[in-house]
């Protein structure tokens, strides 16, 4: 034995050893994110139980299995011991999503198992999705029109003409949504805009009686719009509140769910699995599609999709030329002297700066001093309500420009190393100037290491969060970067970002239990579309080095 | 023929002049680089200095106003418009500070008297934040005034236009008790020294009479729910003191009056219903700081500052100690001369010394800093009085009044202040304290950047504790022993790691690991042993099995062999976990901790901060470790080899000697990037700034606290200065590793290019 140690095998085991905790942590991180992101989508069973209480009664329980824990017996009080008549050291609880939370305290209970009298999960045991105060979870008696029931549950085409006017709802309130995102809002900009215009001609001395009075005309044009607008608004509030649902729910008492806060029915335990499926990927287009509510508790994250995307566009559209320039620059032009070195260890240091000195650095600098100074010179009009002189999309990217910067210039550098000397010195032969053959020849080899750098910037800039939280990213944002109102892109505004929202979810929100599926959920979706990006360049960066290999031969 | 070259020469002289741009727009470009570098160094630089700064004073404007009497006390409003000043002889008047339309600096705007039967025999002032002022007079009575000012913004027809209105200032004087005489001693002596205080509608004042007495009369003030009217009940206490008193001063809260008696101060407590009871006798330390001359109240009225005749300003406040709360000596200043008199700041620890020999000095207390010293002015200084803006001085000298602009933003930072430990009012003894808001106006900043410095070392040190091991094991095996269709497919997945999100590193410790730790606490200990004890088990077991078998699986797929075993382990230490700790830890190791070791547990913890990051960490130095033992030259280890070593004595003997430079970099670079991690210690942790090494607590770091606080500090404050502080000493911190790791490997490139 003594000797199977000498000859160090142990301690190599022990080095492969530490692989494969590495390796089992990185997948296990991300099978585990997948897990639980996606299976939040898939429904689950509904639950009907009869559960003892202490007081000896029983109560009904409806609600989804949502988690499971065992604990030790000794932990539980003496009483509950007793009525369960628990003999094992160790006790199953659930905890259960049990919704309805306008009628109960906590919508998440424990429930311990062997309390559990009776457990069953009826087909027609509905989860209805809800505008607010979350899911609903009963069985649908019947659809009410003003007051009057118009269907019940043992009606043969209940169901049918159950989705028929939830269907109806959903797309009143659609309408009435869009009217409210694209006119109204349309309405409102141009108003403020009428505004800003009237302090502007102040500003200028150039506020004649004719501009007042030209202002004022175009101000009541728009107003009597606005209440066109309005009362079609109305109208189809109005319409939407006409049917309801009537729920039995836990309690055994009938309650009124108004179908203009419906947002969806379902039946989870009447579905096969075909329909489980196709429920899944439903409920996924949905995360990816809609606005989130509820204190970002619920819904989708479009426009945490949308702002991250869009910031991560615009960051590469800085920091690609600059990146390839000080790339080019130290591998084509830069001599080997003490500046060469200098620039080197800056481009190291760039990459090592902790991301929240970046961050700290974009708000003093870019946010404070150069956006105090545009809006100084090009929107006095609005202050003392600061244009560019906040934190805003606009900022964001530049901040992650200057972060991601030595990513593009590592990247593009190996690249550009990876062309062999003989192209350049057959291209220069031949007549060409030194640019030229850069222009011509170097750089459209190197295109797809600069893709790789770009690739690796855009993952790097689509995680970081620390930044971001002091130079624009806010956790709800009223309006989108980009919209139909003139100029469409408007970069002073602050953006939602995929990082920053489950941050928020996971530690800002009111009801961390309802929100936690929500934000293993985006942790996946960031996730995926952070490894796919890194496994792309590392993709790119193979095939690269295979190409090259074979030139330099 | 001839005009076709001419066209081809200025083609090409296109061509070269397109070069030479370009040759100039790319070294600009990578030259810029360095810029960016260089501007986040100095732009932090330029946002932090301030700070260190000391005073500047500018004179703005000066005047002449009437000599009458003898002048008890000057001040301004809050926009450094308006003036006022006491006389001696009653008189309150209100004086304009600037030049504005007809009216002229100096110009009296409103002259009141304050007059009763009796004449005028003493004068006091609350604290500038209440700046209530009263007489005393000869008949033991008092009338309490204060200069009020209306800010209004009336419209005219000039302003209609332009939708600017200007803002226009009138002063009006407000009395106490519709200005009827209040009692301060029943036997109606005339009050020799008055001091007084008020917290809204209560007032309590202290003065001598007939040398000796101190008097002490406590108005309590009801309101009478019905009428909404207000009524006073006084309670007088007298109490004879053995010599004459110098200085009485009372707290605004209204529960103490201390009265000095040459180098004796008595502290008199007072209970809500005015009854007095002596608590302590201070001795001023006059042997150590010469005999005291006066006594004053800082801002805050935490604080009293003691003048020395040898020149030194001392400071007192209460310190908890065996019995109960004790004045006790915290620290002296030193003024040069002789301190005549004592002006404190509305809301901050700075007072303002009039010495004997003329000059003025500014202080801050907490910050021990010196911040002024001089003559600012030619003539000789009687009062000076700061507005509640700290921005203007109002000074009376013997040849007239002059205002000065002070700069003095951030007085209360100071090196000593940032890095060194601190005596806070009301703390038991000098410490490194962060805390950098609180509830009220006069509260007091405490911006120790040791606290958060220490949390970020003590996170740093946990992560690398957990890092370095199995980062540096992992790189070695890939490197050196893995077979390399396996190392293809394992040193990507591990850099992978790099790329995820710290977000969301953090929010798995922060919702998933952290109630995981504590509630399997002793399952995560027992994997750290069990783990690779099974490993050499395993190990152990398969040197036994016969060759056959174990050629198969050579040494270089050992590691994907070990991913069951160690998972088998994981999954064994947990599932063990609650026996354990119900045979070992009385079912619940938690409380085990707490009650029997006596070791504070906090749900997020550092533990969960050293995985989380450690997990962070890996990647970068397993990347840059397993290149360096990658690079090392063949030849040298198949030498080793040939000589007949065995590989794990080539591993340590050679290979990882030659590649120590390269992991020290590694090392080096993880540190970096370790300390400089914020979302991880933000969700992980409980972001208290606390100093302790203890494992199962938080702490909060450099780069969490400028996150968490940052958004809420105010532009251009000590607090948004000593955050882009915390921000540049990050700068520095990472700096430094970065470039070391950078030199060494660029020494250990040259080194194998020559081998």
């Amino acid at each position: 034995m003594k000797k199977w140690f000498n000859t160090g095998k142990p301690w190599i085991w022990l080095t492969a050893g530490s692989v494969s905790v590495s390796l089992i942590a990185v997948i296990g991180l991300v099978l585990m994110i997948g897990w639980r992101g996606l299976s939040f989508f898939w429904p689950s069973a509904i639950h009907q139980m009869t559960v003892q209480q202490v007081n000896g009664e029983t109560a009904e329980l409806i609600g989804e299995v949502y988690d499971s824990e065992s604990v030790p017996t000794t932990r539980l009080n003496a009483e509950t011991i007793k009525l369960g008549n628990i003999e094992s050291e160790m006790v199953t609880r659930y905890l259960m999503k049990i919704g309805n939370r306008e009628y109960v305290p906590l919508d998440f209970t424990w429930v311990l198992e062997s309390l559990i009298v009776e457990d069953k999960t009826p087909a027609d045991m509905a989860v209805i999705e809800r505008t607010k105060d979350g899911n609903f979870y009963g069985k649908i008696m019947a659809i009410t029109e003003k007051g009057e029931v118009i269907a019940r549950h043992t009606d043969d085409n209940f169901r049918q003409v159950m989705f028929d006017r939830v269907e109806r709802a959903v797309e009143l309130n659609d309408q009435a949504m869009d009217l409210q995102e694209g006119e109204i809002s349309a309405i409102n900009y141009q108003l403020s805009q009428l505004n800003l215009e009237r302090r502007r001609l102040e500003l200028e001395n150039a506020l004649t009686d004719e501009a007042v009075a030209d202002l004022q005309r175009q101000r009541e044009q728009l107003q009597a719009e606005y209440q066109v607008y309005e009362e079609q608004l109305f109208e189809l509030r109005e319409k939407a509140k006409k049917n309801s649902l009537l729920v039995r729910d836990f309690r055994g008492e009938e309650v009124t769910v108004p179908m203009y806060r419906v947002l969806d029915v379902n039946f989870p335990n009447d579905m096969g699995f075909f329909a489980k499926t196709g429920h899944f990927f439903q409920q996924i287009g949905k995360f990816v599609s809609e606005d989130p509510r509820e204190a970002n508790t619920e819904g989708g994250v479009f426009p945490a999709i949308f702002g991250t995307v869009f910031m991560v566009l615009l960051m590469s559209v800085i920091v690609t030329p600059f990146g390839v320039i000080a790339a080019v620059y130290l591998h084509e032009y830069a001599g080997k002297n003490s500046v060469t070195k200098l620039i080197r260890i800056a481009v190291i240091n760039l990459a090592g700066v902790p991301s929240i000195v970046y961050g700290v650095f974009g708000l003093g600098f870019f946010v404070y001093m150069v956006g105090g100074s545009l809006d100084q010179i090009f929107y006095p009009e609005a202050l003392p309500n600061p244009t560019f002189g906040t934190p805003g999309v606009l900022w964001s990217a530049v901040t992650l420009a200057i972060l991601t910067l030595p990513v593009v210039i590592v990247s593009t550098e190996e690249g550009l190393s990876r062309i062999p000397s003989s192209l350049r010195e057959g291209s220069l032969s031949l007549g060409a100037t030194k640019w030229e053959t850069i222009w011509r020849i170097i750089i459209p080899m190197a295109s797809p290491a600069i893709m790789t750098g770009l690739i690796l910037a855009v993952a790097r800039a689509a995680g970081e969060v620390a930044p971001l939280m002091l130079v624009g990213v806010v956790k709800a944002a009223p309006m989108l970067p980009v919209d139909g109102n003139f100029p469409y892109f408007h970069l002073d505004r602050k953006f939602m970002h995929l990082g920053f929202h489950i941050y928020d979810v996971g530690f800002q929100s009111p009801n961390v239990e309802a929100a936690r599926p929500l934000v293993y959920a985006t942790s996946f979706l960031l996730i995926t579309v952070i490894v796919g990006l890194n496994l792309t360049a590392i993709g790119v960066r193979n095939h690269l080095r295979e190409k090259y290999r074979s030139l330099e031969q | 023929m001839a005009s076709q070259s001419a066209e081809q020469l200025s083609a090409n002289r296109m061509r070269l002049v397109k070069d030479h741009a370009a040759r100039y727009g790319v070294t600009a470009g990578g030259i810029m680089v360095l810029v960016a570098l260089l501007l986040i160094f100095f732009y932090l630089l330029y946002v932090v200095q301030p700070i260190f700064e000391s005073v500047d004073l500018k004179k703005v404007n000066s005047f002449e106003l009437p000599e009458q009497s003898n002048v008890e006390a000057v001040g301004m409003e809050e926009q450094a418009e308006i003036g006022y000043r006491f006389l001696s002889d009653g008189e309150l008047q209100f004086f304009s500070l600037i030049d504005k339309d007809e009216r002229k600096a100096g110009d009296i705007l409103l002259t009141e008297t304050i007059k009763t039967g009796a004449e005028i025999t003493s004068f006091g002032s609350s604290l500038p934040v209440n700046s209530q002022y009263v007489y005393g007079f000869s008949d033991g009575s008092a009338v309490v005034v204060q200069p009020k000012f209306l800010v209004s913004f009336p419209e005219t027809a000039a302003t209609a236009k332009t939708d600017r209105v200007e803002r226009v200032i009138t002063p009006r004087v407000e009395y106490k008790n519709q200005g009827e005489p209040l009692t301060v001693d029943e036997q109606q002596r005339p009050l020799q020294r008055l001091a007084y205080e008020t917290d809204g509608d209560g007032m309590l004042f202290a003065a001598v009479v007939e040398q000796n007495k101190l008097l002490v009369t406590h108005y309590v003030a009801e309101e009478n729910f019905m009428t909404g009217e207000v009524s006073l009940t006084p309670k007088y206490t007298e109490i004879p003191l053995n010599s004459a008193i110098d200085d009485i001063v009372v707290t605004p809260d209204l529960r103490q009056v201390l009265a000095r008696r040459g180098n004796r101060v008595h502290v008199f407590d007072v209970s809500i219903n005015g009854e007095v009871s002596e608590r302590e006798l201070m001795p001023a330390r006059s042997r150590e700081l010469g005999n005291a001359t006066g006594m004053y109240l800082l801002a805050g009225a935490s604080s009293i500052l003691l003048t020395h005749d040898t020149g030194k300003v001392s400071q007192w406040f209460e310190v908890p100690g065996d019995e109960g709360r004790q004045y006790q000596y915290i620290r002296s200043f030193e003024a040069g001369s002789p301190v005549t008199n004592i002006e404190v700041e509305y809301y901050r620890r700075t007072f303002y010394t009039l010495s004997e020999n003329g000059d003025m000095n500014i202080f801050h207390t907490t910050a021990e800093a010196d911040l002024y010293r001089g003559k600012p002015s030619e003539a000789t200084i009687e009062a000076v009085m700061v507005d509640p803006r700290a921005n203007y001085l109002l000074m009376k000298t013997d040849q007239g009044y002059g205002i000065y602009d002070v700069d003095n933003e951030h007085p209360e930072v100071s090196w000593s202040a940032i890095w060194q430990e601190v005596w806070y009012e009301g703390y038991p003894e000098p410490d490194y304290t962060w805390q950098s808001t609180g509830g009220s106006d006069d509260f007091e900043s405490k911006f120790s950047l040791v606290p958060i410095s220490f949390g970020t070392i003590k996170a740093a040190a946990y992560a690398m504790l957990f890092a370095v091991p199995i980062g540096l094991a992992a790189a070695v095996y890939t490197a050196y022993f893995m077979s390399p269709s396996v190392r293809k497919f394992v040193k990507p997945t591990v850099e992978i790691m790099e790329a995820l999100p710290t977000v969301i590193l953090g929010f798995l410790a922060g919702l998933w690991l952290a109630p995981l730790a504590e509630a399997y606490l002793p399952g995560f200990i027992s994997v750290i042993i069990l783990v690779p004890l099974a490993v050499i088990v395993t190990a152990a077991l398969w040197s036994t099995l016969p060759t056959r078998i174990r050629n198969k699986v050579s040494d270089g797929r050992a590691s994907l062999l070990l991913i069951p075993v160690v998972l088998f382990m994981g999954w064994l230490s947990f599932e063990l976990s609650p026996w354990v700790e119900q045979i070992l830890f009385d079912g619940d190791a938690r409380r085990y901790l707490t009650n029997e070791l006596g070791v504070t547990f906090d749900q997020r913890n550092s533990l969960v901060v050293g995985i989380a990051m450690g997990f962070a960490v890996i990647p970068t130095i397993f990347s840059i470790a397993e290149d360096a033992v990658f690079s090392v030259p063949k030849h040298l280890s198949n030498g080793s080899l040939a000589l007949g070593a065995t590989p794990w004595q080539t591993l340590t003997k050679v290979v990882l000697l030659t590649a120590s430079p390269g992991i020290f970099s590694a090392v080096m670079m993880g540190l970096g990037r370790a300390v400089g991690e914020t979302m991880i210690v933000l969700m992980a942790t409980g972001n208290t700034p606390i100093m302790d090494w203890n494992i199962f607590e938080g702490m909060r770091t450099l780069s969490a606290n400028i996150a968490v606080e940052m958004p809420e500090s105010e532009v251009g404050s000590s607090h948004y200065r000593i955050l882009f502080l915390a921000a540049f000493v990050l700068f520095i911190f990472t700096f430094f590793f970065n470039t070391i790791a950078e030199f060494v490997r660029q020494r250990l490139r040259d080194k194998y290019s020559s081998m």
